[in-house]
């Protein structure tokens, strides 16, 4: 085979093969799609997607339990108050609840909420999704803020339990971190 | 082989100068632009080797951490930084380049062709690959680090991390066109570049497995390169291909890159089974045993390696069909690995066996890498894999078939044509005190990280519990050893190159392939201008 001939045959193999990378990389993309329709076909995309809207089957709807909220200050010149005293909710269901804080001193200050819960056996039962007493409080003199709580009340509470309390309260954190602790938002 | 002379070995040499003088650039530009083979394998190697010390030097870094439980030495971050590019710099800049090196050094002499096809895109692939390692490095430098993702780079945390993925997903383009460069070239020239009378299937085995080593390469190298081009994308221009927030999908990553990663495993340990193939007959004296079915048991390799992709993702969320499926298929690939484990031993069988250097390291292959075999059987088996999925028995399973497979395969490649390359016989003694410190040092690293693994011991951290502590100092202890031995590999070479003896046109008695029978030592720089008569 003369050499012409031979590089010939060399390029047509070089373009060959190239065809088959470029079309190699687009059957990674094409995976995309391919993997969408398995998916769909399998049905492994309604264990992710589910077409009736969410409803939460867990709550517990035949009972009502009350909800008292509570707060306290140690030695803080704050002003920290729930914004509704107590409140009715099913075992299971999605609560939102806010309180109030506003700094009366001269200084600004960074404060750390502890809960409680009463009576004590139903401390296992609250599920706080969402708290500010998840992190430091930091309020500049004068400051008011409002700050949520999202919690359930797990439906395996106790029947013979129909109250239960939530109870906070905000200490100072001495020699915190101004600038680091919690801002409002 | 009836024109070699043992008495004559300057007449081959002779030959060569007259049909072309053998005349080569000198200085710097010889090798910036150099367009042969042997040069640009040359490169290969020792680019090749750079980077084994820089991937180990981040080994180190892991294993001293590890030494003790607790963080001592260096940030959670550095640490995860350092896995990452250990891996990638181990795969990718060490054991495929090497195999890159031994191709262009041996396919064209070895099918008596005068050089590679595609000679200035030879000399491309190899230049691409500074400026990927480069890449690669700088990415420590980057503002945040180094991207903590694991070698695997799987999405989320790729889509996240900082800068430093940017010059990650680069490299790795960078790495896969050069691959995938090399691999055309190396097709070519088997199929087209092959002296009339060498047939597909006299071919020296090696030529096969890289045959199909490219056709891997060429087929799985463009998926990786989808994969993290869907990453920066994502990462960059809004599209949402592994982004749950926008309906994208991250489990897809793992399909698309295992996809790939699965067939790279193979990429890494065919050329390995080439290089076995061709150094255990000659230290056996016999021909390879069943050389037809080592070719077919190759080719079903290269094959299943492309349907076997989910045994990584066992526990990523898959229907217990497909995991049937995944698992039946992987230990389907046990089979032609046996036949070929099979046919090595078969060939020392009855044979005048001597235990030269390059013998010990394949025999120190065949123990080790079926040992990393049976471990990966073990994982294929879905109810054990989701137990030891990401512990360190994953580790020690593919640090088996990797290091104890491909890089010593490698090192055996490297002591076997040594005398042809460089014309010169390395210090037998001094080689094999290098293959008796890896091998201990080798199975004191990684042989505890099986029982580690089985104890619980997850991968890729930092810090681990108390109960640990005993294996993870012997592992480390392992590691350094293991590493300090690797510095008299590059004392062995050097002294090989500078102060060796003579070494004969036919070094090794029981080498059968061209480079042995029609080269003289060292192979003269243009060999085969005119094809060999067979
Ligand atoms: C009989 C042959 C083999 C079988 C059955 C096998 C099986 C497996 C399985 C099931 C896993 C997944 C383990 C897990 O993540 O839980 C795995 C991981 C791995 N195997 Fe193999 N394997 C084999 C040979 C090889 C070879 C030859 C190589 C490379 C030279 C290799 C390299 C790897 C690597 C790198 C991983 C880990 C990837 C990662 O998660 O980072 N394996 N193997
Ligand atoms: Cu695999």
């Amino acid at each position: 085979m003369n050499s012409e001939q031979k590089n010939k045959d060399n390029i047509k193999m070089l373009t060959r093969l190239s065809v088959v990378a470029l079309l190699m990389f687009g059957f990674g993309f094409a995976m995309v799609p391919f993997y969408e329709r398995l998916c769909q076909v399998t049905g492994i995309a309604d264990l992710l997607q589910p077409n009736a809207p969410a409803t939460n089957t867990q709550v517990d709807k035949s009972r009502w339990v009350t909800l008292e909220l509570d707060s306290n200050m140690h030695g803080m010149p704050w002003d920290f108050k729930p914004m509704q005293n107590s409140i009715k909710v099913h075992p299971g269901e999605l609560t939102q609840l806010s309180f109030s804080v506003k700094n009366n001193g001269k200084l600004a200050m960074v404060g750390q909420a502890i809960p409680s819960y009463g009576p004590k056996q139903a401390a296992p039962y609250f599920h706080k999704l969402e708290c500010f007493c998840f992190k430091q409080q930091a309020l500049a003199p004068g400051e008011y803020r409002e700050m949520p709580v999202q919690l359930v009340i797990d439906p395996n509470l106790p029947k013979s339990v129909n109250t239960v309390t939530l109870s906070y309260t905000f200490f100072e954190v001495k020699g915190a971190n101004l600038t680091k602790a919690g801002k409002p938002g | 082989m009836s024109t070699v002379t043992h008495d004559h070995p300057h007449d081959l040499s002779h030959d060569q100068d007259h049909d072309h003088h053998d005349h080569k650039p000198t200085g710097i530009m010889r090798w910036v632009g150099s367009t042969n083979h042997k040069d640009i394998g040359t490169m290969y190697l020792w680019f090749s080797f750079t980077m084994f010390l820089v991937g180990g030097a981040m080994a180190m870094v892991i294993r001293a951490e590890l030494f003790q439980p607790g963080l001592q030495i260096v940030t959670p971050e550095f640490f995860n930084s350092m896995t990452t590019y250990h891996g990638l710099i181990m795969v990718f800049g060490a054991i495929m380049p090497a195999f890159v090196g031994f191709a262009n050094w041996l396919i064209p002499m070895q099918v008596g062709a005068p050089d590679m096809a595609f000679p200035r895109m030879n000399n491309l692939s190899f230049w691409l690959l500074p400026p990927a390692a480069f890449l690669l490095i700088a990415a420590q430098f980057a503002p945040g680090g180094g991207a903590g993702v694991g070698w695997t780079m799987y999405a989320p945390l790729t889509t996240q991390a900082g800068p430093a993925m940017d010059l990650t997903i680069f490299a790795v383009h960078i790495l896969g066109i050069s691959s995938i460069m090399g691999s055309i070239n190396i097709i070519t020239t088997i199929l087209n570049m092959r002296a009339p009378g060498m047939d597909l299937m006299k071919m020296p085995l090696f030529c096969w497995t890289w045959l199909i080593t490219a056709y891997l390469l060429v087929a799985s190298m463009p998926v990786l390169a989808g994969a993290v081009t869907m990453t920066l994308t994502d990462r960059h221009f809004g599209t949402n291909f592994f982004n749950a927030a926008g309906g994208g999908d991250p489990v897809l990553y793992q399909h698309v890159f295992w996809f790939f990663g699965h067939p790279e495993v193979y990429i890494i340990a065919i050329p390995a089974f080439g290089v076995i193939s061709q150094v255990i007959p000659a230290f056996s004296r016999k021909p390879l045993f069943g050389y037809a079915s080592m070719v077919y048991a190759t080719a079903s390799i290269a094959i299943l390696s492309f349907l076997v992709w989910g045994h990584h993702m066992y526990t990523a969320g898959m229907p217990v069909e497909t995991q049937l499926y995944f698992m039946y298929a992987t230990t389907l690939i046990a089979i032609p690995t046996g036949v070929k484990v099979f046919n090595w031993v078969a060939t020392m069988w009855q044979g005048s066996l001597t235990f030269e250097t390059p013998m010990l390291f394949s025999l120190g292959f065949l123990f080790l890498f079926s040992l990393g075999g049976f471990t990966g059987l073990v994982l294929s088996v879905v109810p054990v894999d989701v137990q030891l999925q990401d512990t360190y028995y994953v580790v020690a399973h593919f640090h088996y078939v990797m290091v104890a497979g491909a890089l010593f395969s490698a090192f055996a490649g490297i002591y076997f044509w040594l005398p042809k390359w460089t014309g010169k016989m390395y210090d037998e003694t001094l080689g094999k005190w290098h293959f008796w410190l890896s091998l201990i040092f080798f199975n004191i690293t990684f042989f505890v990280q099986h029982f580690l693994g089985l104890a619980g011991m997850p991968r890729r951290i930092p810090d681990y519990a108390l109960q640990f502590a005993e294996f993870n100092k012997i592992s480390s202890l392992g590691a350094f050893g293991f590493g300090l031995s690797q510095l008299l590999f590059l004392y062995v070479v050097v002294k090989c190159i500078r102060s060796g003896e003579k070494a004969l046109d036919r070094q090794w008695d029981g080498a059968d392939s061209l480079e042995w029978t029609h080269l003289p030592s060292p192979a003269p720089y243009h060999s085969f201008t005119t094809p060999p008569k067979l």
